[in-house]
């Protein structure tokens, strides 16, 4: 995991659901995450996909990833290139999926200082976000969930823990 | 120091004396749940690498979603589960037409008080009607738990929710989890564990304590639960084949919050578009056309949901151009409604019937919308283009408030029908 990452910013509001991140009709009939990504944001910003760029930073009001447990929702974001999510509080199992697809998250109020298309900088272990209009600081995550984030998601670090190479 | 349920549960099956918030613990849960999603899981369980489930006995695997299977991509997807539940001896397996997982569970004896229960879907919190600590996570994190038996949990803080007074007439266990969630908003329990306690739950069916809990992950909560009592204990005899303890939470538990709310004078509540926290009286929306009304889904597909929308519906027709979809929740549910006439009412009065299943809840078949149309549902989100287009419209009500409004073509207060 890069210890300091500087991204483009897409900002969005507070509550926005994993159906407008991954709509749930392709839940089930799209399987490859290309594809998926192909659809991130679809139905709330759909110039999201037109306009990516690998490590531009997503920062968002309270409350993103709410609804659904579906982890396309990371999958589709990561696969887009999406470098790190930064918002005010995550609805809890897109927290988890997060942290399981090691792609990097930060619960702080940075969305108060930046605009979509300027660039913030994350730096994990100072814990802060350097906006245009500010510092924000925000707590280390707990050591279990930083062990499974340095092993790179979920299934490379319950290979490790199960002796499988 | 007295602890809440969630404290008392983890700490139980982390073997642990006592947790507080915010600690991570590492426990075995008793049933790993997984419903259309397995196929997916189980690619995720082959990255692991491991050849055997650690313990086949906690899995449970419900074909619900999508089924039968609306086309080809759907058909390969339950093959593919199918053959995997054969590979794995997974015995607790239900085909399609059994029912909704949070349903199915419940009613084949997986639901207890005092378990503990994972799901890799968002309502798994329905099952703390039962008492048992029951929380949604995510797919990889399923394939884990197949692999390995055991997940992390943090311990949330807890919220205790008391409700006071009694529901009057067609006002039900959904007017008042909408109006608590229009109250708190859509993360106004996020991360916590939430106690529904009072005289209005202690009065209330299993089915409507379901709807409280069941709606929790609407407010952002790792898990609901209500205490079991006689009425628990009778509904689960002779579904649940082994002893169980009950956990109950310490009187003198410590709350991030206890919030009260009287009932006595609620009206039916409607979650109006596009988010379950945009709620409002009926009357407030009363006179709103609309194209299509559901009856069902893991909310309220339950026999005394049914039975609500027939005694509204019985002997009369729906509104012309409304379509009414009629979902059970269950096997269990459909014949029982069928038993006591409640679908030959409700198919006289004009519903089309489908089968026990998520139907068009989350948008994938049997009742899509086009753009422009106007869905009351008894579902529990109404997220823009969650049943179709992104250009169509979902209000969430109660099914007497649905059962009233597909009657009239327009939203009604079901107290004037």
């Amino acid at each position: 995991m890069e210890t300091r990452i500087t991204g483009r910013v897409w900002k969005y509001g507070d509550d926005v659901n994993t159906d407008v991140i991954f709509p749930g009709k392709y839940t089930y009939s799209i399987s490859d995450p290309k594809e998926m990504a192909q659809h991130a944001l679809e139905d709330l910003d759909p110039s999201f996909t037109e306009q990516v760029r690998p490590g531009d930073i997503i920062v968002a009001g309270k409350n993103w990833g709410c609804g659904s447990s579906r982890e396309q929702a990371v999958t589709c974001l990561k696969e887009a290139g999406v470098g790190a999510i930064v918002a005010r509080s995550f609805a809890r199992i897109y927290f988890r999926n997060c942290i399981n697809q090691a792609l990097p998250i930060v619960v702080c109020d940075a969305v108060d200082g930046v605009e979509s298309g300027e660039e913030i900088t994350i730096d994990f272990a100072e814990g802060t976000v350097t906006t245009p209009r500010g510092v924000y600081t925000f707590p280390p995550p707990a050591p279990e969930v930083m062990e499974i984030l340095e092993a790179g998601g979920l299934i490379p670090y319950v290979r490790k823990k199960l002796g499988i190479e | 120091m007295g602890h809440t349920f969630a404290e008392k549960v983890l700490a139980c099956k982390a073997g642990l004396e006592e947790v507080v918030p915010g600690q991570i613990v590492v426990v075995h849960p008793d049933k790993l749940l997984t419903h259309d999603n397995t196929a997916a899981i189980s690619k995720k369980f082959r990255q692991i690498g491991v050849e055997r489930m650690a313990d086949p006995g906690i899995s449970i695997i419900v074909l619900d979603h999508v089924v039968p299977a609306a086309n080809e991509t759907y058909a390969t997807n339950h093959r593919i589960i199918r053959e995997f539940v054969a590979e794995q001896g997974v015995e607790a397996f239900y085909d399609i037409g059994e029912g909704i997982c949070h349903q199915v569970l419940p009613e084949k004896g997986h639901t207890w008080p005092g378990a503990l229960i994972v799901g890799s879907d968002s309502h798994t919190t329905t099952h703390g009607a039962f008492g048992a600590f029951a929380a949604g996570i995510g797919r990889t994190e399923a394939a884990a738990v197949m692999a390995t038996g055991e997940i992390w949990l943090r311990v949330p803080e807890s919220l205790r929710i008391v409700i006071r007074g009694r529901l009057p007439e067609r006002v039900t266990p959904k007017d008042l989890i909408l109006h608590i969630i229009g109250d708190l908003g859509a993360d106004g329990a996020n991360y916590c564990s939430v106690e529904f306690a009072g005289e209005a739950v202690q009065e209330m069916s299993i089915a409507g304590r379901m709807v409280l809990t069941n709606m929790a992950a609407e407010m952002g909560a790792k898990n609901g639960m209500v205490e079991p009592d006689e009425k628990t204990r009778a509904w689960l005899a002779g579904r649940v084949g082994h002893d169980y303890e009950e956990v109950h939470p310490d009187p003198d538990a410590t709350y991030r919050q206890v919030i009260e709310y009287d009932v006595s004078d609620l009206v039916p509540q409607v979650a109006k578009p596009h988010t379950v926290d945009n709620v409002a009286p009926v009357t407030e929306v009363a006179g709103t056309v609309i194209n299509q009304a559901l009856i069902g889904t893991c909310t309220n597909g339950r026999l005394e949901d049914l039975e609500a929308a027939a005694g509204i519906l019985r002997g009369r027709h729906i509104a012309p151009g409304v379509r009414l979809l009629v979902l059970p929740a269950s096997r269990e549910v459909l014949l029982a409604a069928v038993e006591r006439g409640i679908v030959a009412d409700l198919v006289a009065a004009g519903a089309t019937l489908l089968n026990p299943g998520c139907g068009p809840c989350l948008g994938a078949h049997q009742g899509c919308m086009a753009p422009g149309e106007v869905t009351i549902s008894t579902a529990n989100r109404n997220f823009k283009g969650r049943m179709g287009s992104k250009e169509a419209f979902i209000y969430l009500a109660s099914p007497a408030t649905v059962a009233a409004s597909a009657l009239t073509g327009m939203i009604t207060d079901p107290r004037e029908v």
